[in-house]
C-alpha cells in the first residue's frame, strides 16, 4: 500500500538534472555566484561548510568532541 | 633507547621509510588544512593526515614511543583547544555586533571578505587540531594501552 503511494507521489517529482528544479534554483546560484566576493574564499565547498554552514561544522566539531569525550569516561582507568 | 629495540618492528626498511615519510605526512596534513579555503581539502581532511602520521609512528615503533612523541595530555588539550578556537571565533563574532559566526563584523582593517577569509582559516585549524587529537586518542584506546594514564 505504501508503496502503492510511493509510485503514485513519485510521478511528480521534479526529473532527476533538471536544471529548473528548486533545489537547482534557490540557494545554488547564490553560492555560485557570490561566495567569492561574501567570503574571500575561492573554493566555494568550504565557503558553504565553513561560513554560510557555520553551525552545521560546529555542530559536526562538538560530534568528534563528545566521542573523544564518551570513549575517554568509559576507558579510563578512575580512582587509581 | 635500548629497552625499545625488543619490542620494534624487525625490518630496519619499515622503520627508516617511515621515518622519513613522517614529516612530509605531517608536512602535507598541514598543507591541506592551510590551503583548504582555495584548493580540495579542509580541516577535517587535514586532521586525519596529521593523525595518521602518529598513528604510523605507533605501527611502526611502538606505542611507548608514539606516547612520548604526543603525550595524553598535550591530546586532551589539544582536542579541547581546537573546538574552544572555532566557538571562539563565533563568540568573538558576538562580541563585535554580528550574529554567532558571522564572520565579516571583526573590527579589523580589512575588507569584509578577507576577514571572512582570515576567519574560515582559523576555523579550518581549529576542526584540524580537535580531528587529529581525537583520532589518535582512538587509536591509543583502540590498541588497548593498560597504563593509560
Amino acid at each position: 500500500m505504501v508503496g502503492i503511494i510511493f509510485f503514485y507521489v513519485a510521478e511528480d517529482m521534479p526529473d532527476l538534472g533538471d536544471p529548473n528544479n528548486p533545489t537547482n534554483i534557490h540557494v545554488s546560484p547564490r553560492y555560485i555566484e557570490k561566495s567569492m566576493e561574501e567570503t574571500g574564499t575561492p573554493n566555494m565547498v568550504t565557503a558553504v561548510l565553513a561560513s554560510y554552514r557555520g553551525y552545521d561544522t560546529l555542530g559536526e566539531t562538538t560530534v568528534i568532541f563528545t566521542a573523544a569525550m564518551a570513549a575517554i569516561l568509559l576507558f579510563q582507568k578512575w580512582g587509581k | 633507547m635500548k629497552k625499545t629495540t625488543k619490542k620494534q618492528t624487525e625490518s630496519i626498511v619499515i622503520r627508516t621509510m617511515s621515518r622519513i615519510m613522517i614529516p612530509f605526512i605531517q608536512l602535507f596534513g598541514l598543507y591541506v588544512i592551510i590551503h583548504g579555503e582555495a584548493s580540495p581539502g579542509g580541516g577535517f581532511q587535514g586532521g586525519v593526515i596529521l593523525g595518521t602520521s602518529i598513528i604510523l609512528l605507533a605501527i611502526v615503533f611502538d606505542l611507548r614511543e608514539a606516547e612520548r612523541r604526543m603525550p595524553w595530555k598535550v591530546i586532551t588539550a589539544f582536542m579541547c583547544v581546537g573546538l574552544l578556537i572555532y566557538s571562539g571565533i563565533g563568540l568573538l563574532d558576538l562580541l563585535s555586533g554580528g550574529a554567532y559566526l558571522e564572520y565579516t563584523k571583526l573590527p579589523l582593517p580589512l575588507p569584509a571578505h578577507e576577514i571572512s577569509a582570515l576567519s574560515i582559516l582559523f576555523v579550518e585549524i581549529g576542526i584540524g587540531i580537535t580531528v587529529m587529537a581525537v583520532i589518535i586518542l582512538l587509536f591509543y584506546y583502540l590498541v588497548g594501552d593498560q597504563n593509560a594514564s
